[in-house]
């Protein structure tokens, strides 16, 4: 328990992660809260790929870690600005609404 | 040792928290400010456990830039009276069961896989060749960072030029009744057609028609 090791950090990443997860399926009111879960996801794996990299004492997880984090940055650029071309489009960003693509 | 797992224990229950208040936060904006603060701690764990470099990183990329871009957006399209209730109404409520059987069914999928680095540690066994200690952690990333992975370094540039251009053009709008700046346009002017001179009489005055 005193004892910090790997497993305390993988743990820590799986909790994250989970709770990433259920805010995807929980959140019905707004797509902007479903994008801030999904960067709880990346950040989740970004723990993971640290926590293994430190106590392996290989660097590539954390240079992965700064791709990752370029990615994300982008995905949330991306999926702001079409966040706000819809909202200008259709005038709700409401979870239950979205549903143009339904045919 | 003590002190680490003091350090551990506080920001982890800071940011699982704060994790769990991104997702049930009633308001958009409180949302956003649970998130920073959750990159806040897990950044402090991040120094903690020696990836300093990562860490900082982390804090002027989410807590500087991605951050500031979700309050701005959030913000900008007035969604923060929209309440964000989980249990709006019937047809919401098929959606819980399913969201926290996968999720907890992935949590404890991952919860093997640690068990099994725990029991059998041996199975993880990969050469590690960089434990060159004498080094700080910015100067030995940035060896192999621009050396092995050069590639894909400047990949990764690329992607965020065409996230930046992405993001620019879908967010772009032209509006019509807008006066701009035309700049062939004032270049490419006389002096001709801009100047006139002309002969003024005395007592009579120039008429100006434009």
């Amino acid at each position: 328990m005193i004892d910090i090791g790997l497993g305390h950090y993988l743990t820590l990443g799986a909790v994250i992660f989970s709770i990433g997860v259920i805010g995807i399926f929980l959140n019905r009111k707004n797509i902007i809260v479903i994008l801030m879960s999904i960067e709880l996801i990346l950040l989740a794996v970004n723990i993971n790929l640290v926590a293994f990299s430190i106590y392996l004492g290989d660097l590539a997880g954390q240079v992965f870690t700064l791709f990752i984090l370029t990615v994300a940055a982008a995905e949330a650029a991306i999926g702001l600005a079409i966040i706000v071309v819809y909202f200008r489009n259709s005038g709700t960003i409401r979870v239950e609404e979205i549903d143009k693509l339904k045919g | 040792m003590i002190a680490h797992a003091i350090f551990f224990y506080t920001f982890s229950l800071i940011a699982v928290v704060s994790a769990i208040m991104v997702t049930a936060s009633k308001n958009t904006v409180h949302s956003v400010f649970f998130l920073i603060l959750d990159f806040i701690s897990i950044s402090c764990l991040f120094i903690m456990i020696g990836a300093e470099f990562l860490g900082m990183i982390m804090l002027i990329v989410y807590v500087g830039a991605v951050a500031v871009l979700f309050l701005f957006v959030v913000m900008m399209l007035n969604v923060a009276q929209q309440k964000n209730q989980w249990f709006a109404g019937q047809s919401t409520s098929k959606h819980i069961p399913v969201g926290l059987i996968i999720s907890t069914l992935i949590f404890f999928e991952i919860i093997i896989v640690i068990g099994g680095w725990k029991y059998k540690p041996e199975i993880f066994d990969i050469n590690n060749s960089f434990a060159n200690t004498s080094l700080s952690n910015t100067h030995s990333l940035g060896q192999i960072l621009y050396t092995d992975y050069i590639h894909v370094f400047q990949i990764s540039g690329i992607i965020l030029l065409v996230a930046m251009v992405g993001a620019i053009v879908l967010t772009f709008r032209q509006r019509s009744g807008l006066k701009r700046q035309s700049y062939i346009k004032q270049i490419s002017r006389e002096r001709a057609e801009g100047v006139e001179v002309l002969e003024v009489q005395s007592n009579k005055g120039v008429k100006i028609d434009d």
